[in-house]
């Protein structure tokens, strides 16, 4: 057990909580005294409940100490991020049109994870409203990556990743659209994971794109997002797109994985995502940790092999049609009757002129600029042209993976092209912005699993190394995750997060 | 929607009358940022034109959905004044709505 709780992984937390070690509000108390500490620095939570997370806290102690059977998760404090809606607590979205918005219920995933009795920290910054790649388009504040102050730790979930990269909270759910939980957790240097489409209930999560929206965990080990990921997942008769099938096995997956065999497994690397030649902004640096890992892989028995994939080529183009046309639709609660802020009802105007104001002040920039977009290519004349073609693009992608899944067990590339870009930097170019997500789009279009496992540094930021796996499939994530974390930290003696702090400039903010 | 710009590009026009479909407001500024920004992304994704789509079907959702219907049987709900203390306005037990009708009507 390290003698920092703050550094510690969710797992060995729960082991000594378990043990009497550790008691819950020792835990708690540590992780708050941090988020005092450093989160003027980060911006990384919204809402934090002191109070409230320290009552949690030894309630599950004195139940302990009573006898009660209970959960292993039980007493180890997390952050959610602020897209998910919890009974009591301010949930916002990131967005000034919920602002002081306390939800009269909470999302099946809270429900779950408050019954396993853990302690909720806070909820953490994201983009409004889950768009966008950097966390700049929160309403509310710019969060800050702990390996250097200056730049971004990626979007949306970037509260969730500064937060749990910079130890101020062990473990955090996050949501993952285009990629929004695999891009913040390679540029943080955290392990973040996609879950099947539909295996995670979105029932309680603020809408964004709900064909593609899947909440899944952000963690400092693999195994930590295995144990969050089974607590979570399940069927949900609330989620109409809730798969009905058994939770998978994967804490034992990634367990298994840490033995390091991977005899037979068949790995195929996709061209189209940094291959050689490919021009669409890959880093060098970024492509040689992942050649690396790749490499890595090998020498531990799989058999590597280049897979094409063309039509994911065309996944950014789909996805920034896909995802604005339901946004545009989704939004369209956010009225100003049943909750959140109204502007402008003084009694001289109409319905229609109080919900125009109450969006125009209760929306940021990036969000309207979505809707007005997916309006756009929702409307007559345009539906075939973008939405209905986009829609067509994405069968492509699914045969594509349908296709590369006949020969492999797995495709990797890199989960971002590049490492943490600096703040600012691409805020006014939209397509710059969205080049983040090149890589991490296909999976979520096609609904199959991912996983971003830490790989390395470039220029002394995490690079992240991305794994897909066919639906339901999740498991083979973690088992091939797993495998490639115990590999790189039995080669350097530590783990990458570990060198936070002592090889990256944390530039002044 | 007015005529279509050549090329897919929006006027700063067609920009103002999807943000009133929309029920948005925007400013003078916000229309000039808007048209511009929307040119570059719209060219961008016109990509998706690119691809040979012949007698492929759509994809809409990645896991296949059938209409969902549950048994018409009455389950508790969130109580009244809980749901009403998250409104902006309320009144007799309901959600105030601003007036619909204009003052011509």
């Amino acid at each position: 057990m390290s003698a920092d709780l703050t550094t510690t992984s969710a797992a060995d937390l729960s082991s000594a909580l378990q043990s009497g070690d550790l008691s819950s509000a020792e835990v708690t108390r540590a992780y708050l005294d941090r988020i005092a500490a450093e989160d003027g620095a980060l911006g990384a939570y919204l809402h934090v409940d002191a109070e409230a997370a320290l009552a949690s806290a030894e309630a599950v102690d004195a139940a302990r100490a009573a006898g009660e059977e209970l959960g292993p998760l039980a007493g180890v404090p997390l952050a959610l991020k602020d897209v998910v809606v919890t009974e009591g607590v301010p949930t916002t979205s990131g967005s000034k049109i919920l602002a002081g918005w306390r939800p009269p219920y909470d999302a099946t995933l809270a429900a779950k994870l408050k019954a396993a009795g853990t302690v909720l920290l806070g909820k953490t910054n994201m983009d409004e409203f889950a768009m966008g790649s950097s966390t700049e388009n929160s309403a509310y504040q710019v969060t800050r990556n702990p390996w250097d102050h200056s730049r971004i730790p990626g979007g949306s979930s970037g509260g969730s990743s500064a937060a749990v990269a910079g130890g101020l909270a062990p473990w955090s759910i996050g949501t993952d659209t285009g990629g929004s939980i695999r891009q913040p957790a390679a540029l943080t240097g955290l392990v973040g994971h996609k879950p099947t489409y539909g295996s995670v209930s979105r029932y309680g999560l603020v809408a964004f794109s709900s064909s593609l929206d899947q909440a899944g965990p952000m963690t400092r080990t693999v195994l930590d997002a295995a144990l969050l990921h089974e607590a979570v997942a399940g069927h949900d008769t609330y989620d109409s797109t809730s798969i009905d099938c058994p939770v998978p096995v994967l804490a034992e997956a990634a367990r298994r994985g840490a033995e390091g065999e991977l005899a037979g497994l068949r790995v195929g690397v996709v061209r189209e995502l940094g291959g050689e030649g490919h021009a669409d902004g890959y880093e060098s640096g970024v492509l040689d940790r992942v050649r690396e890992a790749v490499a890595l892989l090998e020498s531990m028995g799989a058999d590597v092999r280049e897979v094409s994939c063309p039509a994911f080529d065309l996944a950014l183009p789909a996805y920034y049609l896909i995802a604005p046309s339901e946004a545009s639709s989704n939004l369209a609660r956010f009225d100003g009757v049943r909750y959140g802020l109204r502007v402008g009802d003084d009694g001289s105007r109409d319905l229609d002129e109080v919900m125009a104001l109450t969006r125009e002040q209760g929306f940021g920039p990036e969000v309207k600029r979505r809707i007005i977009l997916g309006t756009y290519a929702l409307s007559a004349g345009y539906y075939d042209a973008y939405y209905g073609q986009a829609q067509k693009v994405r069968t492509l992608i699914t045969r594509d993976f349908t296709a590369a899944y006949a020969d492999v067990d797995v495709l990797v590339s890199p989960t971002t092209p590049t490492v943490a870009f600096p703040i600012g930097t691409r805020v006014d170019d939209p397509i710059a912005m969205y080049a983040a997500d090149l890589c991490t789009l296909p999976a979520s279009l096609a609904g199959v699993p991912a996983i971003s496992v830490p790989c390395g540094l470039s220029e002394g930021l995490p690079v992240g190394f991305q794994i897909m796996a066919p639906a339901l499939a999740d498991d083979r994530c973690y088992r091939v995750a797993a495998a490639l974390e115990a590999a790189q930290d039995a080669a350097r003696g530590h783990r990458l997060l570990d060198e936070l702090g002592r090889t990256a400039p944390q530039g002044a903010a | 929607m007015s005529t279509p710009s050549p090329k897919g590009r929006l006027t700063r026009d067609e920009v103002a009358h999807l943000a009133h479909l929309s029920r948005l407001a925007v400013s003078d500024q916000e229309l000039d940022l808007f048209a511009g920004q929307l040119a570059s992304v719209l060219d961008a994704v016109a990509q998706v034109g690119k691809a040979d789509v012949a007698d492929v079907a759509p994809t809409t959702h990645a896991v296949p959905m059938t209409n969902v219907m549950r048994p018409d049987v009455a389950r508790p709900s969130l109580p009244r004044d809980v749901v009403l203390a998250g409104a902006p306005a309320a009144e007799d037990d309901r959600f105030r709505v601003p007036r619909i009708l204009g003052e011509e009507a």
